[in-house]
């Protein structure tokens, strides 16, 4: 027989969605009062127009809950009248992620260097340089980059940009 | 959509492109309305909609119902819908005039009551600027419609027109907004009419999958302690859903239960009919749901007054759920089939599958599972002391339902507060669309403005608010709107002076001490309906109710009936906040103690 409670006992996982939504205005705030309103969490977010001739924008949200709220996430995202399409890549379809960050690093002697070094080995590249500090850019899964930051911190980190994270559908097909 | 739709959409909006009339955008609302079959809306003009309010001038085949305030449009637009099944249409101004139309939207948003309602806003080029009545409209009913849209171009604004209309009443129905500033209401542009438009992404689903309907009905076949629990969804669904829920119980005599969005769809004379559920329903409905071994909801959506503590609800069931939205599939309960189909589609289906495959019910275990039935029904668990001194609330409900037997339709609404669960408890519905109350949302003040849409929609069925005194205070001033129109509707107060389910949590949860909840200085009803022109009446002993109800009916005039009732009465049976279905409290005697958790909600 089926067990009739949500358990509240039930693990937090940490999720990432798509959403595919008719690029008109207001869209966003739609989404996002949506996380907002029913006290969903977004630990990242990232938008863009993927399709200007059709007007179409993609979403994708890096979110955390039990499975029955990740799945009331997905049906409440899908009842939104401009969204086309939903995807669940944790759960549902093998997808890539990837998030880009600029890392901002200060200072000089051995521990400029070693920065340097550290950010050859994440394949980080310097965008900015000047004597006294870089500006990092690295691309990749969001656990690297929070290693990467980790790694910098002590050697005279001063801020960090993330843009959030870009996912896409492994293989020919389309999410 | 198949190719051949597509065709012919494509065919239909190359004939309209074509047929594309110039006008402006005001007259372009007009059109719109008309083309849509609209023939009432309810509105009060102001400045940012002083276009339209040009254009509807002396205009023919729609009735413009002025209200006395924009809420009040929003829940008359609310009974003219849940009352006839057609859109309600509410045209209100910038700013404040949005403003107060927001609880009209929020309570249609949660009982999924198709609205359409056009705003007026200021000038493109002051947006943003806090010009005179500007709010941000889009902004502030995102959250309690079902789709806005704000139209900066009067290009856009017929198609958007449309659309409105298309997603309000398609899928779940629910409210919108469509902003229209006042400088696109003066442009002119091209007219399409609604033929050539058709939303690029909505697609409701609305049809049952079949391979679910054959497991159904294969759980029906063998099911021994049955129930079917149905909600708004049957009443949305149109008059078709209710005839098949009859003929589903026909065939089958399953007990049916319905939750108060949605009485009505099965006649509450059947045998079969359990009465409602939940924190006020019945005991016969509520131990039903709590023991039964097969649960079918359809269109309802295990709200929390129905289910009491959730994971105490129905332990032993199997659950189907058939709902018209995916989300509230497994949003409260967990449920073994999930069906996401319009009712009177899955009912279709779920009656032919069942007449297909020659299903038979567990005919010996549900002649047990009656016979059970009956002891719980043995409870009365409606009954209630009679006092020949002062009249009981519940004794007024039963008067007013005897003494309206001879009228041909008779439509209620209610407030909110314990009159409310009252008349749902003790007044009997043998028809959809008859009922018509603020569920979801719980907004006092609901009941006047929706018998005013009522009464608009059905000039000659006889159209009763039974109100609390508190409630009706709300919005009060629409009795004037029903002066003004011709509207006899019937507010039927049962006046308690209390605000009687405050004062009752008060009494059960907070040892008595009624905080505010007693109205030290309550209106003369009597002279407040006489200066508003309409008809003032008064009792206060059991003897004289029937005669002056007798006399209310009789009145062809809005009738305002101050019906002194007992102020301690509470309303019983109840499910204590965070108890089970089967954890009743029949009297106050009974006493229950309620948990700490319980006290937290509301």
């Amino acid at each position: 027989m089926h067990d009739t409670k949500i358990k509240l006992a039930d693990e937090i996982e940490r999720h990432t969605l798509t959403v595919l939504v008719d690029n008109e205005a207001g869209v966003l705030a739609r989404v996002v009062g949506l996380f907002s309103g029913r006290g969903y969490n977004i630990e990242s977010l990232t938008v863009a127009e993927v399709d200007p001739t059709t007007r179409t924008s993609r979403i994708t949200i890096v979110t955390s809950g039990t499975p029955a709220v990740i799945e009331q996430i997905e049906t409440q995202l899908r009842r939104l009248v401009p969204t086309h399409k939903v995807t669940n890549w944790t759960s549902q379809k093998a997808g890539l992620e990837r998030e880009m960050a600029l890392i901002k690093v200060a200072g000089s002697g051995d521990q400029r260097l070693e920065a340097l070094r550290m950010a050859d080995a994440f394949r980080a590249r310097p965008v900015d340089t000047t004597p006294s500090s870089f500006v990092f850019e690295i691309t990749g899964a969001p656990a690297k980059i929070d290693s990467f930051v980790e790694l910098m911190r002590p050697l005279g980190l001063v801020e960090v940009s993330r843009t959030g994270v870009a996912a896409i559908s492994r293989g020919p097909e389309a999410m | 959509m198949d190719k051949d739709d597509t065709l012919t959409l494509a065919a239909g909006r190359a004939a309209a492109q074509a047929a594309a009339e110039t006008m402006t955008g005001a007259q372009m609302v007009v059109r719109a309305l008309k083309d849509q079959g609209v023939t009432h809306i309810f509105g009060y003009p102001g400045g940012a909609v002083l276009p339209i309010y040009d254009a509807l001038f002396k205009v023919e085949g729609i009735t413009h119902v002025l209200v006395r305030h924009e809420q009040g449009a929003a829940h008359a637009a609310e009974g003219y819908a849940r009352s006839t099944g057609k859109p309600g249409v509410v045209l209100v101004t910038s700013g404040p005039g949005a403003t107060n139309a927001v609880t009209g939207l929020t309570d249609a948003l949660m009982d999924s009551v198709p609205l359409v309602v056009l705003t007026g806003q200021v000038p493109t080029h002051l947006i943003g600027t806090d010009a005179f009545q500007e709010c941000d409209t889009v902004g502030i009913t995102r959250p309690c419609t079902k789709h806005n849209w704000l139209v900066k171009n009067v290009s856009e604004l017929a198609r958007v027109l449309h659309e409105a209309f298309e997603i309000a009443t398609t899928g779940r129905p629910g409210p919108v907004v469509v902003d229209i500033p006042k400088d696109v209401q003066f442009q002119s542009g091209p007219y399409h009419g609604p033929q050539a438009i058709h939303h690029r992404t909505w697609r409701p689903r609305t049809d049952p999958d079949t391979a679910s309907i054959v497991k159904l009905v294969e759980m029906m076949a063998g099911a021994k302690r049955p129930v079917i629990y149905t909600g708004g969804g049957i009443i949305n669904s149109g008059p078709e859903a209710s005839k098949l829920l009859r003929e589903l119980v026909d065939v089958t005599g399953f007990p049916i239960t319905s939750t108060l969005m949605g009485l009505g769809a099965f006649p509450a004379s059947r045998p079969e009919w359990l009465g409602m559920l939940g924190m006020h329903g019945t005991w016969e409905a509520n131990h039903v749901m709590h023991d039964c071994d097969l649960m079918i909801n359809i269109g309802a959506r295990f709200d929390d007054r129905c289910t009491g503590k959730v994971s105490a609800f129905s332990p032993g069931s199997k659950k189907i759920h058939i709902d018209i939205d995916a989300s509230q599939i497994n949003k409260i309960v967990r449920v073994d089939l999930g069906i996401i189909s319009d009712a009177t589609k899955a009912l279709r289906e779920i009656l032919r599958f069942w007449r297909l495959q020659k299903h038979q019910v567990q005919s010996e275990a549900l002649k047990a599972w009656w016979h059970q039935i009956d002891q719980w029904r043995a409870k009365k668990s409606l009954s209630y002391r009679y006092s020949d001194q002062i009249i009981k609330p519940q004794y007024a409900i039963d008067r007013l339902y005897a003494l309206t037997r001879d009228f041909k339709d008779v439509f209620i609404t209610t407030e909110v507060g314990q009159h409310q669960m009252w008349a749902a408890q003790r007044f009997k519905f043998e028809q959809p669309n008859r009922w018509m109350t603020s569920g979801g949302l719980g907004t006092m003040g609901y009941g006047l403005p929706a018998a005013v849409g009522v009464q608009m929609a059905h000039p000659g069925a006889l159209v009763i608010d039974i109100a609390g005194e508190a409630s009706v205070q709300m919005t009060m001033q629409e009795m004037s709107t029903a002066m003004q129109y011709d509207l006899p509707i019937k507010i039927f107060i049962l006046n308690n002076e209390y605000m009687g389910m405050v004062r009752q949590w008060q009494e059960i949860l907070h040892g008595g001490r009624y905080s505010h909840s007693y109205s030290e200085a309550l209106p003369d009803f009597v002279k407040m309906a006489e200066a508003f022109g309409c008809v003032g009446l008064f009792a206060d002993k059991p003897s004289e109710l029937d005669g002056k109800i007798k006399e209310m009916l009789a009145v062809k005039k809005p009738v305002l009936f101050d019906v002194r009732v007992d102020p301690a009465e509470n309303c019983y049976p109840m499910i204590p906040s965070g108890a089970a279905h089967n954890e009743m409290l029949l009297s106050p005697d009974e006493g229950g103690d309620i948990s700490d958790a319980g006290k937290m909600l509301v």
